[in-house]
């Protein structure tokens, strides 16, 4: 539907911004993402950047990346593959353009497309000249010089200056897609406040851009994307690591105890620790410490304290940490730790994202040692599960291990502000009755030991790794007593079950094909069925929050259903304990890239499942 | 958390309110006993309560010490002591916390912890019992066994030179430092109660004696037959003079200390004065460096500095913070950043 003046009506965008890892393209779709959920579109997001800081300028490895999709409709993953792809030089072409839907638009910086340039991508000719880039529409724009020129009056360095081209790519697509320029030129001059010469020129480019897709013919028409109907509220965007560190700060509100925080940096965990640093007048410790097993020791010393002790790492940190998490759950401590999971083995690819911690959180550590797992399923969702992830740790006296990922934490959605009244009580309760204390003694419901912080007179005792008499807590070698205290560890662990709500099938409660997935993967599968059922498919769709224990009503969800497929980036992690634990002949769909599912792998699945079956009969 | 009422009024607390319940289940004639034993003895005289005090370990024989004290108590993992402690200790400053350790624990496994939080300056009182071995493994050489030492892993004698925990407390910004010995109680209590008062990181080694595995490896100066003219008590703003008839000094010749003889017309005015307060660690490394049988093995507190401890300096921040920003409004926090409504 093409307006009278030249706009275009359409229900979802993707648009991916891709540079070199100098150029600023995390920051110009973040701007953009801002502006789109500010103006009232559903937007998902997809940053992806090398792990080197900076790598050669004008290299294949060097390029960064940033996909936003925004939408009318609700949307719940980045897109598959985007429609517009911004690039600043060769390299970001190369290594884009194959994801680019066929038709789409390539928005080109062509004054970086010199033959060093092209050659540094590994280019033998000019793609923008030797037909290469035919089934897509080409926009070529010198946005390098442009950029010079619209600051040719400013103070700044040529090479000052030459660092906000990306200011420039930001407002020529805020006036292709109708965006507001007021939320980006606002966050100019508060990021920049120190700086003012940086902020005008920022802004001046900005604009520059902006009126440039005004004037130059370049683009016959631009484009609407409509506000969504969103449920009503106040939003913000935020990312999954973003929320993690809130979600904890709330549950230290919550149980109204102090948050201790010990980490070590790693990506892509080091946001959180970022983030609870800034909160000291909340009261918030944070202790950067010399390693992994320290930053996890620490926490659990201030569990032991009576403090919330949390830990956040990725996989290879998580690897160094299992040692003493061991150690919290043979004391018994509400210690919490993040695995942010990210591409393995060992260093694997820092930066991107995938699944394959989840055995390794549930049976990474010796001896028969139980702990609780949770896994949020969307960025903002992470602030309930973390909170969610203290409340079973203070509750049950258990280690919970909150799994989230790479994709998870650095992508950002509108999140729904929640009322703080709205939030769930925490209760917490120490022991204080030097007549009745015993320190493994049971909660009688929960079969959680009393937490007995020092500091309380009378209540002196002794914990460790050494296996504790029941109740006593002394050390005991004692063959009955270790086997006794092995099934009190594991039935503490399996009682959670009691106190976290039952699995939701999303469409028919029973029919032919359920797909049950965990983690980041909600999005893409969730879209996935949406259009199989807009294809009329039987198929419907669970979300496990819960990794352990699983909720109650899982075995009998999953027995209602002929076939079950179980997405997941890891080799088949959830399926084989699904296999196991209830002997389903559920089938897995794996994929280890280090990227997220596109909507497409999971749809395609789900197709092939549904004819497959109607072969067989 | 529970109020404490320190002095309520209540009789005051020996040493026996520090015993356990527990078993002592050291070998006999071990050198733990005496640790122990004035661990235990000096607890009533620190002037904090019971339930104030926490003991934290790490593994092997000396890590067992927290099990036999009637405090609270956390015997942790393999070299992790200090990392348990330190999160203990900045959660909750309110609490006095002990680590005990051994060399195996604290050098070996745990050497970067220990490393850390000592320059970190967090205010905890460090044991480390020394034996040169490791006794609950049975009888492996450690971080600081001897060049040669012959033990079940270096039949042919240890070929690792050793590490000196003095110079590794002073290197790593120790602001407490001392060395004592399990076989004289009176300057093993005086030493540990020296560091209970210091305020940040105490380091205190202690020369402990491993009766299965290492037996009399101090015996060369700790015996009592030869300890007055092998050892040298370390006393602040004295000349260090030893010897059981005291006519024997340090003396510095260039940048080398010397062993000079008082009878021989050297007077004591030359001698190198002692003092633990030096913000330059120069003379407790030089002191640190002096081994037997070149020198008289130094004992007593080799540096005592004051700095502000981690944990104060981060309530520090804290209070700051608040005075900058006010207390933290959580639902306020959630809504700062762009914010937008949807009817």
């Amino acid at each position: 539907m093409t307006a009278q003046d030249g706009t275009q009506e359409l229900d979802r965008v993707t648009i991916r911004f891709a540079g070199d890892s100098g150029d600023g393209m995390q920051l110009a779709g973040q701007q953009f993402t801002n502006t789109s959920a500010i103006f009232g579109n559903d937007v998902s997001t997809l940053p992806d950047y090398p792990a080197e800081i900076r790598a050669p300028a004008g290299s294949l490895p060097g390029v960064s990346s940033f996909q936003v999709s925004f939408s009318s409709d609700e949307i719940y993953t980045p897109g598959d593959a985007p429609d517009v792809l911004v690039a600043m030089n060769p390299a970001a072409l190369k290594t884009n353009l194959a994801d680019l839907l066929r038709g789409g638009t390539v928005i080109i910086n062509s004054d970086e497309f010199t033959e060093t340039n092209l050659r540094k991508a590994g280019y033998a000719e000019n793609p923008l000249h030797d037909g290469s880039l035919g089934s897509y529409r080409v926009i070529e724009v010198p946005i390098t010089i442009l950029n010079a020129r619209a600051l040719k009056d400013s103070e700044l360095t040529a090479q000052q200056i030459d660092r906000c081209k990306n200011a420039f790519a930001i407002g020529l697509m805020f006036w292709l897609y109708e965006r507001p320029t007021e939320p980006t030129l606002h966050w100019f001059e508060t990021k920049f406040a120190k700086n003012p010469a940086v902020a005008s020129a920022n802004a001046a480019t900005l604009k520059a851009g902006y009126h440039f897709g005004e004037t130059a013919e370049l683009f016959p028409i631009h484009y609407r994307v409509p506000k969504a109907h969103l449920a009503p509220g106040t939003y913000r965007n935020i990312t999954g690591n973003e929320a993690t560190a809130l979600g904890f700060l709330a549950a230290s509100k919550l149980s109204g105890r102090p948050l201790f925080y010990g980490s070590y940096p790693i990506t892509p965990a080091s946001d959180i620790l970022e983030e609870l640093a800034k909160l000291k007048h909340f009261g918030v410790k944070t202790f950067q410490a010399e390693d992994e097993i320290a930053a996890v020791s620490s926490a659990i010393g201030a569990a032991f304290g009576g403090c919330l002790g949390l830990t956040a790492t990725s996989g290879p940190g998580f690897c160094l940490k299992m040692e003493a998490i061991g150690l919290a759950v043979m004391t018994e401590l509400p210690l919490v730790i993040c695995d942010i999971q990210r591409s393995g083995p060992s260093t694997g690819m820092p930066t991107k994202t995938e699944q394959a911690d989840l055995l390794q959180a549930l049976y990474g550590r010796n001896g028969e040692s139980p702990v609780a797992v949770v896994a949020p399923a969307t960025p903002a969702e992470c602030f309930t599960m973390a909170i969610e992830a203290y409340r079973i740790a203070l509750r049950h006296m258990v280690p919970t291990v909150f799994l989230s990922d790479g994709y998870l934490g650095s992508a950002s959605e509108p999140w729904r502000l929640p009322s703080i009244d709205d939030l769930p009580s925490i209760d917490v309760t120490f022991a204080s009755d030097p007549e009745t204390f015993h320190p493994y003694a049971r909660d009688p419901e929960t079969l959680a030991r009393p937490w007995a912080v020092p500091g309380t007179p009378g209540l002196e005792h002794r914990i460790g790794g050494l296996e504790k008499a029941d109740i006593t807590g002394n050390v005991s070698y004692d063959a009955a007593n270790h086997w006794r205290m092995v099934r009190y560890r594991a039935e503490k662990v399996e009682r959670i079950a009691n106190d976290i709500p039952n699995l939701e099938v999303l469409g028919e409660a029973e029919g032919e094909l359920l797909v049950l997935g965990w983690g980041s993967t909600y999005g893409a599968i969730l879209s996935a069925v949406q259009r199989a059922w807009a294809n009329g498919a039987s198929v419907s769709c669970a979300h496990l929050r819960y990794l352990n224990p699983f909720p109650r009503n899982l075995g009998d969800v999953l027995s209602r259903f002929e076939r079950v497929l179980i997405p997941e980036l890891n080799l088949g992690q959830l399926l084989l304990l699904i296999r196991g634990r209830y002997l389903v002949d559920a089938v897995g769909l794996n994929q280890v890239t280090g990227r997220p599912f596109k909507i497409g792998e999971i749809e395609e699945k789900i197709h092939e499942l549904s004819r497959r079956k109607v072969s067989v009969r | 958390m529970t109020a404490i009422a320190p002095g309520n009024g209540s009789a005051p607390l020996t040493r026996k309110d520090f015993v356990s319940d527990q078993e002592v289940r050291w070998c006999p004639g071990c050198g733990d006993y005496a640790i122990l034993a004035q661990t235990q003895k000096l607890m009533p005289e620190l002037g904090v309560p019971k339930e104030k005090i926490v003991f934290v370990s790490g593994i092997g024989c000396s890590s067992r010490l927290p099990y036999y004290m009637n405090t609270y108590g956390f015997h942790s993992i393999h070299g992790r002591a200090p990392a348990i402690a330190s999160g203990l200790k900045i959660s909750r400053p309110d609490l006095q916390v002990w680590v005990v350790t051994g060399d195996g624990d604290g050098l070996s496994i745990g050497g970067n912890h220990l490393l850390h939080v000592m320059r970190r300056n967090v205010d905890l009182v460090i044991v480390l019992f020394n034996n040169r071995i490791y006794g609950l493994t049975k009888g492996q050489y450690s971080p600081t066994s001897t060049l040669g030492q012959r033990t079940k892993t270096s039949p042919a004698g240890v070929i690792d030179y050793p590490l000196n925990p003095l110079s590794v407390a002073l290197g790593a910004e120790a602001t407490f430092v001392a060395r004592t010995l399990d076989v004289d109680v009176h300057h093993l209590i005086a030493t540990l109660e020296r560091a209970a008062q210091h305020k940040g990181t105490s380091f205190v080694e202690v020369y402990q004696n491993c009766v299965v595995y290492n037996d009399d490896a101090f015996e060369g100066f700790a015996d009592k037959t030869v300890r007055a003219d092998r050892t040298i008590q370390l006393e602040h703003g004295k000349p260090l003079v030893f010897g059981k008839e005291r006519d024997q000094g340090i003396r510095m010749n260039g940048l080398t200390p010397e062993v000079v003889e008082l009878a021989g017309g050297v007077s004591e005015a030359e001698l190198l004065v002692h003092d633990e307060h030096r913000e330059d660690p120069t003379l407790a490394n030089l002191l640190a460096r002096m081994m037997h049988p070149d020198f008289p093995v130094p004992l007593g507190v080799l540096r005592a500095v004051e700095r502000p401890t981690y944990e104060v300096l981060l309530e520090q921040q804290l209070r700051d913070a608040v005075s900058r920003q006010g207390e933290g409004d959580l639902a306020a926090l959630l809504m700062e950043g762009d914010t937008w409504v949807v009817d």
